[in-house]
């Protein structure tokens, strides 16, 4: 029962620290990797742990409320969760937060905690938001124990991956 | 004459999946249900064949937010049926890593869950952008707690440290050390919580509960004592089941308990009213200003409870870690046995308790858990058929509203409720 991750993989842990001193923008892919579809987040994590951009890059599988200490201090921040709205399998919501709240009650609470929208708006009511804060909800439907992500929700990955990589690569 | 019927199809700020259901006939209240439609999980069922020292982590995975009272339950009655003892430094560290759950279960709900009830708010984020300084607060314990649960349990959700016998590696003592600022940061903020909650609105409504709760000689109760109420109950808890016996509704997947056919209440409330004599001074003094000298009826007042819980926590957390020496030994030697067992500890919602029937060679045989929000369900559904002939001048919405929050006095965790064995299903 007890899975010897590494330490990089660790809960909350950090999968890629720069060399160089912390830099400002911070990518948090958020859920867990043993649910399904929930692994969307931590997956588009590990995607970009390795691609060397001038970010750190975490997963984060704690609830959301612990999002604010997670990203304080850092300037620009891009946020992955797996969401469920009722769009198709992969589909790919993206928010940019700024003065108007986002749309949280269209979606689903996977538990009794805050969704990724919800967490935000916490963060905002609380004057705790990030200069840039960009949210990215991949639609996902299958969250038991111990399934795999449907492959429209690993496709969505790689394309989130994507767009992220160029947007903090220039 | 005319029967109305008032349902709340998915109540939020609870943990798991339920619903109310009230049925009204000419201004009387016919039937109450609160109704738990997540599914049932079977935990009892799969629990056997494994070997018992895999239940702290088997049974931890009932709840997320309450994981550290099932393996204390799971360890503590295995320990019983193999005549181990855990004592000393490893049962204080036992005992510190429950006021760390303690703290962050409560700080969570008092400040999140409930306390928008009383100010009249839909949910913690309307209510955080009114009253930032009370939920950072609020955020900042609860992250207090999970820091403990971190270290000694190596692991926030799920901690990973547990086993029978002690733990798989004690902490360093520095590292403990390190967290008495925050921890003495957090006992003043959970004293000005008490105050906080105890000016809050707090609707009048009072019963006539029988709380039920454990009673050790000397401590405030967590992992250890009798199983005691406040009209006469006194029992160890290998008498549990010959005194509290669990039905299924037929309208809830969730296990419905009751204390010789009556009704009963656990939790926080019910511990504060048992062993208020245990708190320290300095805390007693605070919770009797604020009204709360007991006994205390009303449910309403748990979120008071809750605070003057979670300062003592932080209080106690701060005692262990001043007496704490690294042990040589994380843990003693524990040797299988054919044998039954049963322990009950104090969940941040009220008893929880195991049972387990093992072989010789460890492997369990059979299994019973019951947890406290199974415990509260019919004392839930009864609040409610007084509470609403008390409201029912208010619109309905806000009737509902207060339904609910009194639901939310119980901080019931629906996931815990419905791990049981067996569902039976009538169709009618």
């Amino acid at each position: 029962m007890r899975h010897a991750l590494p330490e990089t993989e660790q809960s909350g842990g950090i999968v890629a620290i720069t060399a160089a001193r912390r830099k400002r923008t911070l990518i948090i892919g958020i859920g867990n990797s043993l649910r399904g579809d929930d692994a969307a987040g931590p997956s588009v994590a590990r995607l970009l742990a390795s691609a060397a951009l001038p970010a750190d890059v975490r997963i984060h599988e704690r609830e959301g409320a612990a999002l604010m200490d997670v990203w304080e201090g850092y300037d620009r921040v891009f946020l992955v969760d797996a969401v469920v709205s009722g769009a198709p399998v992969g589909t790919v919501h993206r928010f940019d937060v700024g003065e108007a709240p986002l749309p949280s009650a269209r979606f689903a609470s996977l538990s009794h905690d805050f969704n990724v929208l919800e967490a935000v708006e916490l963060a905002r009511a609380l004057g705790c938001l990030p200069a840039s804060l960009a949210v990215f909800g991949i639609e996902g439907a299958r969250f038991s124990h111990g399934s795999t992500m449907r492959p429209e929700v690993a496709a969505a990955a790689e394309v989130v991956a994507r767009t992220i990589r160029e947007e903090v690569g220039t | 004459m005319s029967t109305k019927t008032m349902k709340v199809d998915y109540l939020a700020r609870v943990e798991g999946e339920a619903s109310l259901n009230i049925r009204m006939k000419d201004g009387t209240v016919k039937d109450v249900q609160f109704a738990v439609f997540e599914p049932p999980r079977f935990f009892e069922a799969f629990l056997k064949g494994r070997r018992a020292a895999e239940a702290p982590d088997i049974t931890a995975r009932i709840c997320g937010i309450c994981p550290v009272a099932y393996q204390m339950s799971s360890c503590h009655a295995i320990e019983q049926a193999y005549g181990v003892t855990v004592d000393g430094t490893l049962r204080d560290l036992r005992r510190l890593l429950y006021c760390g759950e303690w703290i962050e279960s409560h700080a969570l709900h008092v400040h999140l869950l409930h306390a928008p009830d009383f100010l009249g708010y839909q949910d913690g984020i309307q209510m955080a952008a009114d009253h930032p300084m009370e939920v950072k607060r609020g955020l900042r314990i609860k992250k207090i707690g999970n820091d403990i649960v971190n270290i000694v349990g190596g692991r926030e959700i799920h901690p990973i440290n547990v086993r029978l016998g002690g733990f798989y590696k004690a902490p360093a003592r520095q590292r403990l050390t390190a967290m008495l600022d925050d921890l003495k940061w957090a006992y003043d903020a959970s004293v000005e919580t008490i105050r906080w909650t105890a000016s809050l609105p707090i609707p009048e409504f009072e019963r006539d509960y029988e709380y039920v709760a454990l009673r050790h000689p000397r401590e405030y109760p967590m992992n250890e004592g009798r199983v005691v109420s406040n009209k006469g109950l006194d029992i160890p808890n290998t008498e549990f089941e010959q005194h509290f016996v669990e039905e299924h509704a037929p309208y809830s997947n969730a296990l419905q308990c009751a204390l010789d056919g009556r009704p009963y209440h656990v939790g926080p409330l019910a511990r504060y009213n048992v062993n208020f004599d245990l708190l320290p001074k300095e805390l007693r003094r605070v919770a009797e200003s604020v009204g709360m000298k007991p006994p205390v009826l009303n449910p309403f007042k748990s979120i008071v409870a809750r605070a003057v819980e979670t300062a003592y926590a932080c209080g106690e957390a701060i005692r262990l870690i001043e007496g704490y020496q690294t042990p040589e030994k994380s843990s003693v030697t524990v040797e299988p046995r054919a044998s039954t067992g049963c322990g009950c500890t104090e969940a941040p919602r009220g008893i929880l308790y195991h049972r387990y029937k093992l072989d010789d060679l460890g492997v369990i045989l059979d299994a019973k858990i019951v947890p406290p929000t199974a415990q509260n369900q019919k004392t839930m559904e009864d609040d409610l058929r007084q509470l609403v002939p008390e409201n029912i001048g208010l619109p309905e919405a806000d009737l509902l509203w207060r339904c609910e929050q009194s639901v939310r006095n119980y901080d019931p965790c629906i996931s815990c409720a419905t791990h049981f064995l067996k569902l039976n299903r009538v169709e009618e």
